[in-house]
């Protein structure tokens, strides 16, 4: 990593810097920076404004009667979060070192953040079917997003893998464009809900492959086509299809805490009780890195200003912190923080 | 220098036809990641000033283009030198990766 051409002085200490950008982290920018803990977000190069971005109308969130698609609402959460003078950089944490007193967030330029707090708000991606050709031609008819990428298959096959909500929210979307779509599951029952399962029992457009599972993806410059297993009898088959959009959960994003913060057996954070610390002193998690249960955007909200909540009472909590650079660096006067509270 | 909007009318000219190499970012306005990609492109627009041009083609506006470049995904950000498309990216991407692959365009120029 690039070390910084300036020595460390006692303002490169901050209170507190947000990992990720979603309701979760920007809810939580929001309160910290109403607290005066004037945090950093770093809110990820390409994944900024979290799973919302790839979102078009959002319905159900508070507040937006006639709707609002996802990546304005993200905006707005972002200006909210600025105007009260958080630091938003769309910059990738690429390491951290979350065990001592003073945190430290590595990002992709070289820059690094000391914080006394950290919040952690990283989400969740979408899970890969682990196939080989999956990344070669992921976005090149291969995709987890129909909402982004149905557009461009107009008029053709299409398959759709999994069987829950998601899986047949996108196939009912993807009949707007496609000649056919089949929704290819392991079992011979959907998982999603009754009425979603029968909406898409009903529509002439989609169809079902049971007891199916993707086993190879095939295509040059493009997808041509899958090979399906049967897991039942185990014979394969092969099947046309210009587009594979692959619905089968998520996982969170907590590859770089392994080793340092506790992780539960899914590799989501794990939080005491209904608070959002974590093992490590100052440092919290929220949203999808937490949630396996919700997962909605006004929930990763709500746990995003719990995360800052819990931040400002473990900072106003240090009152005899020795800053390791240069004591004597001010904290936040605990009297500000209720206040704010 | 500005990026400019390319359409299906005015592609060959302003890409296949340019004195420099083009860098293409396919975008529509109900594209999230498109959003992230857009002011990376515009830096670099500035930074490649007279070197390197970048445009932008709406993808639900040019249905024709999107084809030809088999784009099944955006942002779709393609390299052209001399009429030729050199290489492709799907998805948004660090300023870094975009920065190498305008290098290697203009690598690929000079060859």
């Amino acid at each position: 990593m690039t070390e910084p051409a300036v020595q460390p002085s006692a303002s490169d200490v901050r209170d507190l810097v947000v990992v990720g950008s979603g309701p979760a982290g920007y809810t939580a920018a929001i309160y910290a920076a109403r607290a005066g803990l004037a945090p950093v977000v770093v809110a990820g190069s390409v994944t900024a404004g979290g799973a919302l971005m790839n979102t078009t109308e959002v319905e159900n969130f508070p507040g937006f009667p006639d709707g609002i698609q996802g990546p304005e609402l993200m905006d707005s959460m972002q200006k909210q979060a600025e105007k009260f003078g958080a630091e938003v950089l769309w910059d990738d944490a690429t390491s951290l070192d979350l065990t001592g007193d003073v945190k430290v967030v590595t990002t992709g330029n070289g820059d690094v953040f000391r914080a006394r707090a950290v919040i952690l708000a990283t989400g969740s991606a979408y899970r890969e079917l682990g196939l080989a050709d999956e990344k070669r031609l992921s976005g090149r008819g291969v995709s987890w997003c129909a909402t982004c990428d149905g557009f461009f298959f107009r008029d053709q096959d299409i398959l759709v893998v999994g069987g829950g909500d998601s899986a047949v929210e996108e196939a009912t979307f993807l009949t707007r464009f496609g000649r056919s779509v089949t929704i290819v599951h392991r079992r011979d029952e959907l998982r999603a809900s009754k009425i979603m399962a029968d909406r898409a029992a009903a529509d002439p457009k989609i169809s079902f492959a049971w007891n199916s599972e993707v086993v190879a993806i095939h295509g040059e410059e493009k997808v041509t086509g899958v090979t399906l297993r049967d897991t039942v009898t185990g014979g394969t088959r092969e099947v046309g299809a210009g587009g594979l959009f692959v619905a089968i959960g998520h996982v969170p994003r907590s590859d770089l805490l392994l080793g340092q913060v506790d992780l539960d057996e899914s590799g989501y954070v794990a939080v005491v009780g209904r608070s959002t610390r974590t093992n490590l002193t100052g440092v919290f998690a929220c949203g999808d890195l937490v949630d396996h249960t919700y997962r909605q955007a006004i929930t990763a909200a709500g746990s995003g200003c719990a995360a800052a909540l819990d931040a400002q009472h473990f900072l106003a909590s240090l009152t005899d912190v020795v800053d390791p650079v240069v004591p004597g660096e001010a904290l936040v006067p605990a009297a500000l923080v209720e206040e704010e509270l | 220098m500005s990026t400019t909007d390319v359409t299906d009318l005015t592609f060959e000219a302003e890409v296949l036809r340019s004195d420099v190499p083009v860098v293409v970012d396919f975008w529509a306005p109900w594209c999230g990641p498109c959003r992230l990609v857009s002011p990376v492109l515009d830096e670099l627009s500035e930074e490649y000033a007279g070197r390197v041009k970048i445009v932008k083609v709406n993808a639900d506006e040019n249905p024709g283009l999107s084809e030809d470049f088999k784009v099944q995904s955006i942002p779709f950000i393609a390299f052209f030198t001399r009429g030729e498309m050199e290489n492709s990216l799907v998805g948004a991407r660090p300023k870094a990766v975009l920065k190498e692959a305008v290098e290697e365009l203009l690598a690929a120029a000079d060859a």
